[in-house]
C-alpha cells in the first residue's frame, strides 16, 4: 500500500472490495438477493423520503443525537489528554446496534420482506433487531450460540419480551461466527420471504458498506458536537472492534482529516500469546469467512479458530473488510486489550464516572487509560461509549468472583 | 487453454453414459470422517459399487451451505486430523486405483485459499483431481479460483439453483466446466427434496442455456427420489444420505465400526440399481 490515497473515505469499488478485502463470498442461491439488496440500497441512499424518514425514527425513537460527553473526572484521573465520551450508550435498547436495525427494518419494508432473520453475540444485535421488529409488526427469529445464550441471559430474555424467537445455535464453537453461520442458512432456506438484518460490518457486499453507513450518524454527530464545544475536531480517536461497526460509525466521516489518530481497540481475551483472544487484525492472517475477505484468526489449513473474549460482543474470529483494509493502508492503528485491562476500565469508570459500560467499549476505555496520560492536556480523544453494561452485570460479578 | 480444451475424465464418462442411455450416479464422501483411513475404504470401493462420479467433501471449519447432517461429518473429518494436503494425497492413492472415474473436490474457499491457489491447481492436477465445486465461489469472484483454474485444466462446476433466474443465468454458466450441478432446492443441504415437477422444469429451463451435462442434488434419499431424477437429468448426486448411512453405523463414540464402509457402499449399490433401472422403467 505505498500508492497514494486521495480518499479513504471512497470505498468499495462497485464490486464491493476495500483494496483486496471485501467481496461477495456466498452461495449461488444468496447472489441474486444481495444483488437486489444492492440495488434497492443504492436507490435508498440517495432517496431523500428514505433519509428522511430514518431521521425521524433516529430522533424520536433511538434518542438521537447522542451525547458528546466531556469526562472530566476520568481525564483529572489520567492526568494528560481532555477525553470525550460519544454517549450511544444512551441510545434506546442501550447501544450502537439500533442505528443500523432502524436503517435496515426501513430497507426490508421497503423491499416487501415479511420475515427477519439476525445473528447476536452478546445479544445487543438481538434486541435492537427484535425491537425494530417489534416496532414494524414484523416476525423476528434470532440465532445466537448456546455458549452466548448461557452468559448473557438477560437480553434473551429481551429478545423474548420483545416477541422474538431466539434459536441456540449448537454448531461449531456455539458463539457469534456460528450463529452467523445458521443465519445464512436460513436465508439460504427462506430467500423469498426473508431479510436477513446483520448486525456489524462483515457479510458479503453491500453490508458492510451499507451497516457503516447507518452507524456514521454517530461520526456525524460527534463533528458537530466537538466543533460546537471546543470550536476544532478531535486528535484523536477511540472504539473498540469486534466485527467493528461502532468504530467505523464514528472513524469514517474523519478518514479523510489527516491530523485525527484513530485506534481500533481488539479483545486480546487472555492475552495474545496464549491464543486465546479475538484479535485478528494483530495476530490473524486474510482469508475469506462469512460472504467476505478480511482478517481472520485460522490454522495453516485455512481452517476457522475460536476466538475468546469476556466480551460477547467481541468473540468474533474476522474483522470487517473496511478495518482491514485500513490497518493495511495504516491509517487506523489496532491495538489489543486483554479481558484483565478491560475489566479494570469497567471498574474505573463506574466510580469515577457513574457509568457501567459494556464489557466491549470497557476494552476502548482500558487503551484510553493507556493513552490518555501520556498525552498533552490540549490533546483532544473522543473515546465511543458504545453501549452500556447493565447486561454484563453477571459476567463482570463472575470475573470478580462475587455471587449475584 | 489448450489443457481445458483436452477431453478429460469427467468428459469421458458422460460421453460412456450417454451411449449406454443412462444417467450416472454422484456420490459425496467426506474424507477424513470418521477419520482417514476409513475414508479412504469407502473411496477405493465406491466405482465397484456404482457410483459413476465422485464427489470428495473437504471439511471447512464454517460451512454456510451445509445442513446438520455433512456439518457433523466436516467436524468428524477435522477432528481426525484431515487437511487439504491430506485429502490430496487420498486423491493420488485412488488414482493408483482407477484411473478413469471422475474424482470432484467439493468445498469452500478458504482453506484453498490459505494452500494457495496456484499451488493448489499444480497439486490436485498432479494428484489425479477432475474438478472443483466451491461453494462460495460465484461469477462474481472468478478470478480468484475459476478462471485460473480453468486456465490449468481443472474443471469448474457451479452451481445453479431455483433463485438462478433467466437473467442470471448465462453468467453463472459461462464458466461452468465440466458438468453443472443443479440444486434442486433453495436450502441446506439433506434438506428435503424437489417435486419431480419443478425439477423436469428446471431441467428443461437449463437444457435452453448449455449443452453441458446437468447433475441434480439435494434431497435425494433413496433408490426412488434417485431413479425420479435420473429420468430427467445427466445425473443424480447423493450426499446427505450416504453421510447418515455412515453416521448411523459408528459405534457410541464416533469411531468406525466393522460395517461402516459396507453400510455407505450398499447404499451406493442400491442407489446406482435406482439410478440404472429409471430410463428402462420409463420405457417399458
Amino acid at each position: 500500500m505505498n500508492t497514494a490515497i486521495n480518499s479513504y473515505r471512497a470505498g468499495p469499488d462497485e464490486r464491493g472490495h476495500f483494496g483486496i478485502y471485501g467481496g461477495r463470498f456466498v452461495a449461488e442461491t444468496l447472489m441474486p438477493l444481495i444483488l437486489d439488496l444492492e440495488t434497492a440500497y443504492a436507490k435508498a441512499r440517495t432517496d431523500l423520503a428514505f433519509q428522511a424518514e430514518l431521521d425521524y425514527w433516529l430522533e424520536f425513537y433511538v434518542g438521537r443525537p447522542s451525547p458528546l460527553y466531556f469526562a472530566e473526572r476520568l481525564t483529572r484521573h489520567l492526568g494528560g489528554a481532555k477525553i470525550y465520551f460519544k454517549r450511544d450508550e444512551l441510545n434506546h435498547t442501550g447501544a450502537h446496534k439500533i442505528n443500523n436495525c432502524m436503517g435496515q427494518i426501513l430497507m426490508a419494508k421497503r423491499m416487501g420482506k415479511t420475515r427477519i432473520i439476525a445473528e447476536t453475540g452478546a445479544g445487543q444485535h438481538g434486541v435492537a433487531t427484535a425491537t425494530v421488529c417489534a416496532l414494524m409488526g414484523l416476525p423476528c427469529v434470532v440465532y445466537m450460540g448456546a455458549v452466548d445464550i448461557e452468559r448473557q441471559k438477560p437480553n434473551v430474555f429481551r429478545m423474548k419480551l420483545l416477541g422474538a424467537e431466539v434459536v441456540p445455535v449448537k454448531s461449531g464453537s456455539r458463539t457469534l461466527k456460528d450463529a452467523m453461520n445458521e443465519a445464512l442458512r436460513d436465508w439460504v432456506t427462506n430467500v423469498d420471504s426473508t431479510y436477513y438484518l446483520i448486525g456489524t460490518v462483515a457479510g458479503p457486499h453491500p453490508y458492510p458498506a451499507m451497516v457503516r453507513d447507518f452507524q456514521s450518524v454517530i461520526g456525524r454527530e460527534t463533528r458537530e458536537q466537538i466543533m460546537k464545544a471546543e470550536r476544532r475536531l478531535p486528535d484523536s480517536l477511540v472504539a473498540c472492534v469486534g466485527g467493528g461497526s461502532n468504530a467505523i460509525g464514528l472513524f469514517h466521516p474523519f478518514l479523510d482529516d489527516p491530523g485525527i489518530k484513530m485506534y481500533g481497540v481488539e479483545a486480546a481475551g487472555h492475552g495474545i500469546e496464549t491464543g486465546q483472544h479475538a484479535a485478528s487484525l494483530t495476530a490473524g492472517s486474510p482469508g475469506v469467512l462469512h460472504g467476505n475477505r478480511t482478517y481472520l484468526l485460522q490454522d495453516d489449513d485455512g481452517q476457522v479458530t475460536e476466538a475468546h473474549s469476556i466480551s460477547a460482543g467481541l468473540d468474533y474470529p474476522g474483522i470487517g473488510p473496511e478495518h482491514a483494509w485500513l490497518k493495511d493502508s495504516g491509517r487506523v492503528t489496532y491495538v489489543p486489550i486483554s479481558d484483565t485491562e478491560a475489566l479494570e476500565a469497567f471498574k474505573l469508570c463506574a466510580r469515577l464516572e457513574g457509568i457501567l459500560p459494556a464489557l466491549e467499549p470497557a476494552h476502548a476505555l482500558g487503551h484510553v487509560i493507556k493513552l490518555a496520560p501520556t498525552l498533552p492536556k490540549s490533546h483532544l480523544m473522543v473515546m465511543n461509549m458504545c453501549g452500556r453494561g447493565d447486561k454484563d452485570i453477571f459476567t463482570v460479578a463472575d470475573a470478580l468472583g462475587v455471587g449475584l | 487453454m489448450s489443457a481445458n480444451r483436452t477431453e478429460g475424465r469427467i468428459e469421458r464418462r458422460f460421453a460412456k453414459l450417454k451411449r449406454e442411455g443412462r444417467a450416472g450416479l454422484i456420490t459425496f464422501t467426506m474424507m477424513g470422517d470418521p477419520e482417514i483411513e476409513t475414508s479412504f475404504e469407502i473411496l477405493k470401493g465406491l466405482p465397484a459399487a456404482g457410483a459413476d462420479l465422485i464427489e470428495i467433501g473437504s471439511p471447512f471449519t464454517d460451512p454456510m451451505a451445509d445442513g446438520p447432517v455433512i456439518q457433523a461429518a466436516g467436524q468428524r473429518a477435522l477432528k481426525a486430523g484431515i487437511t487439504l494436503k491430506k485429502t490430496l494425497d487420498l486423491v493420488r492413492r485412488f488414482r493408483a486405483t482407477d484411473s478413469e472415474t471422475p474424482l470432484v473436490l467439493m468445498g469452500y474457499y478458504n482453506p484453498i485459499y490459505i494452500y494457495g491457489v496456484q499451488r493448489f491447481l499444480k497439486d490436485a492436477l498432479g494428484a489425479g483431481l477432475d474438478g472443483v465445486i466451491v461453494v462460495d465461489l460465484p461469477p462474481e469472484e472468478d478470478d480468484e479460483l475459476c478462471l485460473p483454474a480453468i486456465e490449468a485444466g481443472l474443471r469448474f462446476i457451479r452451481l445453479a439453483t431455483p433463485t438462478t433466474d433467466d437473467k442470471r443465468l448465462p453468467a453463472v454458466l459461462a464458466h461452468t466446466t465440466g458438468f453443472v450441478y443443479y440444486v434442486s432446492i433453495t436450502g441446506i443441504t439433506g434438506a428435503a427434496g424437489a417435486g419431480a415437477v419443478s425439477t423436469r422444469d428446471a431441467i428443461a429451463r437449463l437444457r435452453r442455456h448449455t449443452n453441458l451435462p446437468l447433475a441434480v442434488g439435494f434431497g435425494i434419499k433413496t433408490p426412488d427420489d434417485a431413479a425420479e431424477v435420473a429420468r430427467v437429468a445427466d445425473a443424480a448426486v447423493v450426499g446427505s444420505a450416504l453421510v447418515s448411512a455412515l453416521a448411523s453405523s459408528l459405534d457410541g463414540e464416533g469411531r468406525t465400526s466393522a460395517g461402516t464402509a459396507k453400510a455407505v457402499l450398499d447404499l451406493v449399490r442400491r442407489l446406482s440399481d435406482g439410478v440404472k433401472a429409471a430410463r428402462k422403467k420409463e420405457v417399458g
